[in-house]
């Protein structure tokens, strides 16, 4: 993992309000924010807390009502480029079904590449590549309709990655998911994120994906309200609770244990650390 | 839920192998030649050359004749209405108000052909074109009209998306009936009208959702740069080869004869 610090910056959030069009309230109220190339960023909150909105922002499908969002340099508000901020930066959607145009599967991930005016011979080769690097080679002639919901996201996944984007964003892709499901697609995520070192902005409301991140912001009424490595953000177990959040389990019972006169090490995340950290407790070590 | 997509038939043949754009076409000329075609003979030509074709693409003849049988009951009015309400002609039998004419048996007669010979060709299309073929090759062949202002490419996209969604539209429409049947709902018994009425519950959360899912497929379009038929390339390309100059040339020998030959 690069240090924050020496990444290039690949989209930049500057002052950002947002309302919808014809609606007062502000669903975004001066959110500032930076990106690093190739950085996995989650970003959490509850429902209504801006998040969402925030992911439509990055790829100029809502444009901000005033400030600025910048994406690899562009600026989501030039009408002219918008089909460029598009390209760098893809998006997956919360629900497999509805964003999946084609039906076969090898079509559906051409589709990207066929927007953007790629010749015919090159599609081919891309829309391979797209579907080994995310384990659904052999389902290239499959109807998406057969598919797993897992699976269907994977194919998502693929349609996107074939585009070569540099950002891919998100919005809830696991919520509709099982167990299984969503583990298959964030193995493939964190695999693309660490090998191809593309940028993942990561927006959940499940705590225990959030902690895989290299870097968590907490949402709240619009604003960001919390930013740091999980492990910093989920030791501060009382103020994610006042965001109507909640922390990792292992993170809350470091804590009980910690209040209890266990002298746990801070930013316990997973069963394995804790595991780890009672051992070393109990043999005195 | 295991839908099948439309009714396409895998398979390597050479029905399979033409271009999706011969198809069509073909398809076209045979339709305008079932109304061209002058007697028993004409159509005997069509039938076998139909048959034949089945055969070669290895279609079961049964699943080709499936076909007719949604059709059975617009035949059996045709051959009725045409029986006992044609006029002139020789008569065969008189009885009160119903007159039977030797021109009317073969006037059902060569409707009920009509009807048999159209369905079988578009279902032998169909049964050896996969959809998004078809979709492929109708947008080619109409993509000419779009310098008249004829949205081919937009009617295409929305064919292939309805085929996509069909499936889903379908799955959710039975858990919906699950759900109401759950909670009592009665969509079995009851007259006409009030089987009519318990659909009610199924249809509205079915059109609401199927809205939601337009919305959200529309924004998931765009965010892959999809701008309309403009600039648009395609991994498939379509290809005439020598095999459809051949079945352009075989096709065209039969229909030709199956015209010429006399009543």
């Amino acid at each position: 993992m690069k240090d924050r610090s020496t990444r290039d910056e690949i989209i930049r959030v500057e002052q950002v309000c947002f309302a919808y069009p014809g609606q007062q309230a502000q669903v975004l109220d001066a959110v500032n924010l930076s990106v690093g190339a190739g950085e996995f960023l989650a970003i959490l909150g509850h429902n209504g807390s801006g998040k969402s909105t925030l992911a439509k922002l990055l790829n100029a499908l809502f444009v901000p009502s005033s400030g600025k969002v910048y994406v690899d340099g562009i600026d989501t508000g030039d009408a002219d480029r918008v089909w460029d901020v598009r390209r760098v930066c893809g998006m997956v959607f919360q629900n497999p079904d509805n964003q999946l145009v084609a039906t076969v599967v090898e079509e559906d991930v051409a589709f990207g590449l066929e927007n953007l005016g790629i010749p015919a011979p090159e599609i081919r080769p891309r829309v391979e590549d797209a579907l080994a690097a995310v384990g659904m080679g052999e389902y290239a002639l499959s109807a998406p309709h057969m598919l797993s919901g897992g699976q269907k996201q994977r194919i998502a996944i693929a349609g996107v990655l074939a585009m070569r984007p540099r950002v891919i964003v998100f919005d809830e892709a696991t919520a509709m998911l099982d167990p299984a499901g969503r583990d298959s697609v964030m193995d493939v995520v964190l695999r693309l994120c660490r090998e191809e070192g593309i940028t993942m902005v990561w927006i959940t409301h499940f705590m225990e994906e959030a902690a895989l991140a290299d870097r968590l912001i907490l949402m709240d009424q619009g604003r960001v309200a919390m930013e740091g490595a999980p492990r910093e953000v989920f030791a501060r177990v009382e103020a994610v609770r006042a965001l109507g959040l909640d922390v990792p389990e292992m993170a809350e019972l470091g804590q009980r244990l910690n209040k209890r006169g266990l002298e746990l090490p801070e930013g316990i995340l997973t069963t394995r650390e804790m595991v780890v950290a009672l051992c070393r407790l109990k043999s005195g070590t | 839920m295991n839908v099948v997509l439309g009714q396409f038939f895998p398979g390597t043949s050479v029905l399979h192998r033409l271009d999706p754009r011969t198809k069509l076409l073909l398809t076209l000329v045979l339709i305008v030649c079932i109304f061209l075609v002058r007697g028993f003979l004409g159509y005997g030509v069509l039938f076998l050359f139909i048959l034949l074709a089945a055969r070669e693409s290895k279609v079961r003849l049964k699943t080709l004749f499936k076909a007719v049988r949604p059709i059975l009951f617009i035949i059996a009015l045709t051959v009725v209405l045409n029986v006992f309400f044609a006029t002139g002609g020789t008569v065969l039998v008189r009885w009160s108000f119903v007159t039977i004419t030797k021109e009317g048996l073969i006037n059902s007669a060569y409707m009920a052909l009509r009807l048999i010979l159209l369905v079988l060709g578009t279902q032998l299309l169909t049964l050896t074109t996969s959809p998004i073929a078809l979709t492929d090759g109708l947008e080619r062949l109409m993509s000419p009209l779009r310098r008249v202002g004829f949205p081919a490419h937009e009617l295409a996209m929305m064919m292939s998306i309805a085929l996509r969604f069909i499936p889903t539209l379908t799955e959710e429409a039975d858990k919906i009936i699950k759900a109401q049947k759950a909670r009592g709902a009665d969509f079995e018994s009851g007259s006409l009208v009030k089987r009519a009425r318990a659909m009610l519950p199924i249809l509205v959360p079915l059109f609401v959702s199927a809205f939601r899912r337009a919305d959200e497929l529309a924004l998931a379009m765009e965010a892959r740069c999809y701008r309309g038929g403009e600039h648009r390339t395609r991994m498939r390309i379509l290809r005439f080869t020598r095999l459809d100059t051949l079945a352009f040339g075989l096709t065209g020998l039969v229909l030709a004869l199956g015209v010429w030959l006399p009543v």
